[in-house]
């Protein structure tokens, strides 16, 4: 009971500063719509390449967007000397991981509530319901590493570059599952993969290791 | 003489190749107040951290209330209130907001009331619904105090509480503390204010090049014999 009370009391803070300081959702957003619009004037679309183009295009903006707030997760924290105010209370670490992580895919979740349209209004592709699950899913694959590995880059001076580095290859698996099926959404193909279950057994073990190792990484 | 209420003995960190506490050993009984002095770099804050659980040492051990600080780090945490030099505070929350939401961190029982009673007593009850952001340093400095003060603990460590007070602040300080000893906790604090060590605590130590280099009990002390002790150990 202690252990969710503790998690909610820590989403409720990051959800409020963001609110009040507005710093990572707005730039999260910015990005995300101008990606899209680059993109969209950036190829020459067609009816033939939509399905090869647009799944790309929406990833790249999400992924990318995600990681600009990603990085922000602990690092604000950690500049002003937060996070050792919060270590020192008697909170599992799994909690701060866990309220972390719900908070990231909440402000991911906003901005991508707000992309989807435009992206559908700019790459003239509907708007499945099958599509839900694939973001879901793929959201949550890169919020969970990312939030990981936020943790670790903030203990660094770099770590607008290395939180990329650290992430990127290990989001592949979902990224390529996100793309392809979103992509066979709009061209449905045979003999695929099961993408979705594959995204799916990817977060399971991101999440798994993540809340196991997090202790470790935010220890001094 | 009563068991100590915090006890260190042969605690050692080193940092890389820089030894910063190189063994030591002290103890704090309930009802006392112990000050460290020490030079800029000699260790102060690192063994503060230690005991706050933020920092691991490399050796030695510490025990508070009868629990050791690595082994019962989770407990430890509930039984210590700790104010570092800066107020560390969230900025966007307001003065009431940041002590609920660490009342709650701590599973303070009516946290609402309780913090309610403490910003009237830091005196910030008016300022209770502005963000932290507006405080003033001495004011956010008294909101660090309440906040470690929301879940009762039975020991302070204080790191420069005074830095950033001003003489209300010092007095208000001056005047938790005793409330502090007076409910039978422990207080340890460092400062580079010989006055305010003198007359705070029940004791001094003088912490250099990482070791217990002078301890002495405050009554009857003159301030020029620790005075002195500290000029030697700056040599």
């Amino acid at each position: 009971m202690m252990f969710i009370d503790q998690t909610l009391a820590i989403l409720w803070k990051d959800i409020r500063c963001e609110l009040r300081s507005k710093q990572t959702w707005m730039g999260m957003g910015m990005f995300a719509l101008l990606a899209l619009v680059i993109f969209n004037f950036a190829f020459d679309l067609r009816a033939d390449n939509k399905a090869a183009i647009a799944p790309g295009a929406l990833w790249v903006a999400f992924v990318f967007a995600s990681l600009l707030g990603l990085g922000r997760t602990i690092a604000a924290e950690r500049e002003k000397g937060l996070m050792d105010r919060l270590m020192l209370c008697p909170v599992d670490r799994k909690a701060i991981y866990l309220a972390k992580l719900l908070g990231n895919l909440l402000f991911i979740g906003v901005v991508e509530v707000v992309a989807l349209p435009v992206f559908a209004a700019l790459f003239n592709v509907p708007l499945f319901g099958a599509l839900l699950p694939i973001v879901l899913l793929g959201t949550l694959g890169v919020a969970t590493i990312g939030t990981l590995f936020s943790a670790m880059a903030a203990a660094t001076q770099a770590r607008e570059l290395l939180l990329p580095i650290l992430v990127f290859p290990l989001i592949v698996p979902v990224v390529i599952g996100a793309v392809r099926a979103t992509g066979d959404l709009m061209v449905s193909s045979v003999n695929q993969p099961p993408w979705i279950g594959l995204m799916a057994a990817f977060d399971v073990i991101f999440l798994s290791v993540s809340m196991l190792t997090f202790e470790f990484v935010i220890k001094e | 003489m009563s068991q100590p209420y915090l006890e260190i003995t042969g605690l050692k960190k080193t940092y890389g190749f820089k030894p910063v506490l190189r063994g030591i050993d002290l103890a704090v009984e309930q009802g006392q107040r112990m000050a460290l002095l020490g030079a800029n770099g000699a260790g102060k804050t690192t063994l503060l951290r230690i005991l706050a659980g933020l920092t691991e040492p490399d050796a030695g051990e510490a025990r508070i209330g009868g629990l050791d600080i690595a082994r019962d780090a989770q407990l430890v945490r509930r039984v210590v209130g700790f104010v570092a030099h800066q107020p560390y505070l969230y900025d966007e929350l307001t003065a009431m907001e940041n002590l609920l939401f660490f009342g709650r961190m701590y599973a303070v029982k009516g946290c609402k009331e309780q913090a309610i009673i403490l910003l009237e007593r830091v005196g910030l009850a008016k300022r209770a619904k502005e963000r932290a952001s507006a405080l003033s340093r001495g004011q956010a400095q008294r909101l660090a105090l309440a906040r470690a003060l929301l879940h009762a603990p039975r020991l302070l460590l204080l790191d420069e509480p005074d830095s950033g007070l001003d003489e209300d602040g010092i007095a208000l300080l001056e005047a938790l503390l005793d409330e502090h000893i007076r409910g039978g906790g422990a207080v340890l604090f460092t400062t580079h204010q010989l006055e305010h060590a003198m007359r705070w605590s029940d004791r001094i130590g003088l912490l250099s090049g990482g070791r217990m280099t002078y301890q002495s009990e405050t009554d009857g002390l003159e301030a020029g014999s620790v005075r002195q002790a500290y000029q030697e150990a700056l040599r």
